[in-house]
């Protein structure tokens, strides 16, 4: 039934495109992976970061470990989940600030995640112009579902891995989607606008993103 | 505010107690009246004119912002053009491509002609995959719609569960959407708190005591109210907003995390692809997804975008299935004019700015496409022979501004055009049972007289100086014509005619400028 049908709408496309030459070929008039002119990176990352209405602050390397707890701590996040791969000095500074630490291995069940307050994550790679920070789910990122369930996400972007625009990102993005591995472009915490047209942040993402930028070399 | 009846009434006969979800309205789309007929019902609903007034000046605004921004914006978007023209023109390479890739991948595709075989496909996946309970949870998908696949789930004893805020609102008001991004645009919250008061608790958690009608708190009630059905779900059905051909990789683009839910948490996932989706490489989304999210939401980027390639060990479904259908498109493609409306990516960004829409909203349409891409897609598609789709190409008044924002160029008031000739010439060939009889429409004479005329500036001028003529007769007499007799009648029935002008705009430059362009 299946292949008859493919056959049968191929053998239509076919038909359909009767009038086309086999060299036919619509050039397209475009340069990838250009990077767009701004001012400052960084700079334009943050504002766009803000205008989503999520957290944003800068610090060293160094200081990610407590500013993490801080953070976790000023939106009352009483557990996390920690992904493979991140700093393991992430974890002892939120045992010391009292926060449960989950890690996924044994993968935690859905029950248990949606149970769990937050999770931090590190990132691929991030575009300035549109806030967008893309997870290939990497070690330091932990598979989709766990930072999508908890309700806080504290995401942690080195400067290195801001770039301009999507083109640069895509092109940054690329090697681990033909691994088939997948990605998350995240820009902002979830929202809708389906009610009036009236933005509501936090539907069924976290509801808090909270991005560190991390400056200086150092651990982070 | 009160409720229309239909929200309160479909929902408690007693065909409804033996349904799993809350039922639509009855009927099939394709038989709604004429688009002039519905149009006069919905001016008529002043809550909806008041929302759509507010939603789409908002959404224009944004619209406007977020494009403006950008200095390559035109080069983006004939970019996005090109793609799209030189996947089209060669769209069995690449849907043969895609497949391979996907199989590759670890995906199963399957081939579906119509909606129907499309349906039989899903229930049979669905029917292999379920758990305990009877149910699906669905990502917001246009081609499921337009294959109406929720009741054929239903029929079938399977519960889909919408789990984009508006399709829930939608859903659990037993009504149908009227616009393809934000579909329930037409209710105001007080009907949504209504709704959700009614009807959540029938279908699972009920809405939270005291529930207002503050959109956070509305939104709210939907997060808990959905997200015990994301926890134990295990078939989630998606549509792709785009499909890489090299890769076999499918792209949802959403904002609230629902479809990240689905996509991630069900252990089976079924996407459901139109033809017309596939694109060549993974480097074209770099132009897809700066021009989607500007046009649609207004926005610099959605929240949320999606990729995955086949299951991935350890993350996410272990079962991943691809519906390719065809429903209508390749009689789409099979016209050399018509094709460029498969080049759309379903921004409605034509709907947000189209003066018609805006006044009626989507039910009109008798479609789950409304607006200038619907009027020209839905009869491309169905063809022009139900009363509904043979007046829809007349749903407009050809003022060009769907083009203008269409990110992908389509030139909509042409097609427009061309699908009221597609109407015309079936209504002759039907009238002559089938010897090519002319009986023209009277409007496509009128623009092609009109064409003439501007063509040739003196039969123009001699057109315009009837009409200045016309108005100082009637000048001070009244401000409108109101309805004109036939054969003016179809067009004047709906619209004010304002009276000519006393002196033309080329009289009036003649008067007040020099030859050489000064003012006098
Ligand atoms: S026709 Fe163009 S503007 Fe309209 S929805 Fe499709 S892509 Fe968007």
């Amino acid at each position: 039934m299946s292949s008859s049908a493919r056959e049968e709408i191929l053998g239509r496309v076919r038909l359909a495109l009767a009038d086309v030459p086999p060299a036919d070929e619509t050039p397209i008039p475009w340069t990838y992976g250009q990077p767009r002119a701004l001012d400052d990176v960084l700079d334009r990352f943050e504002d766009r970061i803000i205008d989503y209405r999520a957290a944003f602050e800068r610090c060293s390397g160094a200081e990610v470990p407590a500013r993490v707890a801080a953070a976790l701590a000023r939106y009352c996040a009483r557990s996390a989940v920690l992904p493979d791969g991140l700093d393991d000095a992430i974890g002892a500074a939120l045992v010391a600030s009292g926060v449960a630490v989950r890690s996924d291995r044994p993968p935690l069940t859905r029950t248990e995640l949606d149970a769990t307050g937050a999770v931090v994550t590190t990132c691929a790679v991030a575009a300035a112009e549109t806030g967008t920070i893309m997870l290939d789910h990497g070690p330091g990122q932990g598979r989709r579902a766990l930072s999508l369930v908890p309700d806080v996400h504290v995401c942690i972007v080195r400067a290195d891995q801001v770039v301009s625009d999507i083109p640069e990102a895509v092109a940054r993005t690329v090697r681990a989607l033909r691994e088939r591995r997948p990605v998350t472009w995240i820009s902002g915490g979830s929202a809708t606008s389906d009610i009036e047209l009236t933005r509501v942040e936090g539907v069924h993402g976290p509801r808090t993103l909270h991005v560190l930028l991390v400056e200086t070399e150092g651990r982070g | 505010m009160n409720i229309p009846l239909s929200i309160a009434a479909v929902g408690r006969d007693t065909a409804d107690s033996v349904r799993l979800t809350p039922a639509p309205p009855p009927g099939r789309l394709i038989d709604s009246p004429r688009f002039p007929v519905q149009a006069r019902v919905e001016l008529g609903n002043a809550v909806q004119r008041k929302n759509l007034h507010q939603a789409m000046t908002t959404i224009r605004a944004k619209r406007a912002v977020v494009t403006a921004e950008l200095d390559n914006w035109e080069q983006l978007r004939l970019a996005g053009e090109a793609i799209k023209n030189r996947t089209l023109r060669h769209l069995d390479h690449y849907l043969v491509q895609l497949e391979e890739s996907l199989t590759a991948a670890g995906t199963t595709v399957h081939w579906a002609r119509d909606a129907e075989e499309a349906n039989r496909i899903i229930v049979g996946l669905v029917e292999e995959s379920l758990g305990e309970r009877r149910e699906v949870v669905k990502v917001k998908s246009m081609a499921t719609q337009e294959i109406d696949m929720n009741e054929a789930l239903e029929e079938a004893g399977i519960a889909a569960w919408e789990t984009d805020l508006a399709e829930l609102i939608v859903q659990l008001g037993h009504d149908r959407p009227s616009h393809i991004l934000v579909p329930a645009i037409h209710r105001n919250r007080s009907e949504v708190r209504e709704i959700f008061n009614e009807e959540m608790g029938r279908y699972g958690r009920p809405a939270p005591e005291g529930l207002d009608t503050e959109p956070a708190n509305l939104a709210g009630a939907a997060r808990l109210h959905l997200r015990e059905k994301f926890l134990r779900a295990k078939v989630a059905i998606s549509g792709a907003n785009f499909a890489i051909a090299e890769s076999g990789t499918l792209v949802v683009v959403e904002s609230e995390g629902n479809g990240r839910m689905c996509l991630t948490l069900a252990e089976t996932l079924i996407s459901v692809v139109g033809i017309e989706k596939v694109i060549p490489t993974l480097e074209d989304l770099e132009v897809f997804l700066q021009l989607l999210p500007r046009s649609s939401t207004g926005e610099r980027m959605n929240p949320y975008t999606s990729l995955w390639t086949g299951p991935s060990s350890g993350d996410g479904p272990t079962t991943t299935h691809v519906v390719l259908i065809d429903n209508g498109r390749t009689k789409v493609l099979a016209d050399p004019v018509g094709r460029d409306a498969l080049r759309c990516i379903r921004c409605s960004a034509c709907i947000n700015v189209c003066p018609v829409y805006e006044k009626v909203g989507g039910h009109a349409y008798g479609s789950v496409y409304p607006g200038p891409i619907g009027a020209v897609l839905t009869p491309m598609l169905r063809g022009v022979t139900s009363p509904v789709d043979a007046s829809l190409p007349f749903a407009s008044t050809l003022c060009g501004a769907c083009f203008d924002v269409c990110p992908v160029r389509i030139p909509l008031p042409d097609l427009l055009v061309h699908m009221r000739h597609k109407v015309v010439e079936a209504k002759a060939e039907a009238a002559s049972g089938g010897r090519g009889l002319l009986h023209p429409h009277l409007e496509p004479v009128l623009m092609r007289a009109t064409g003439t005329m501007f063509a040739r500036p003196s039969l123009w001028a001699a057109a315009v100086a009837g009409g200045t003529l016309g108005g100082r007769i009637l000048k001070g007499h009244v401000a409108h014509f109101g309805p004109l007799p036939w054969p003016l009648a179809s067009w004047t029935g709906a619209r004010d005619v304002p009276i000519p002008p006393t002196e033309s705009y080329r009289a009036w430059y003649a008067r007040t400028h020099h030859e050489d362009g000064s003012l006098k």
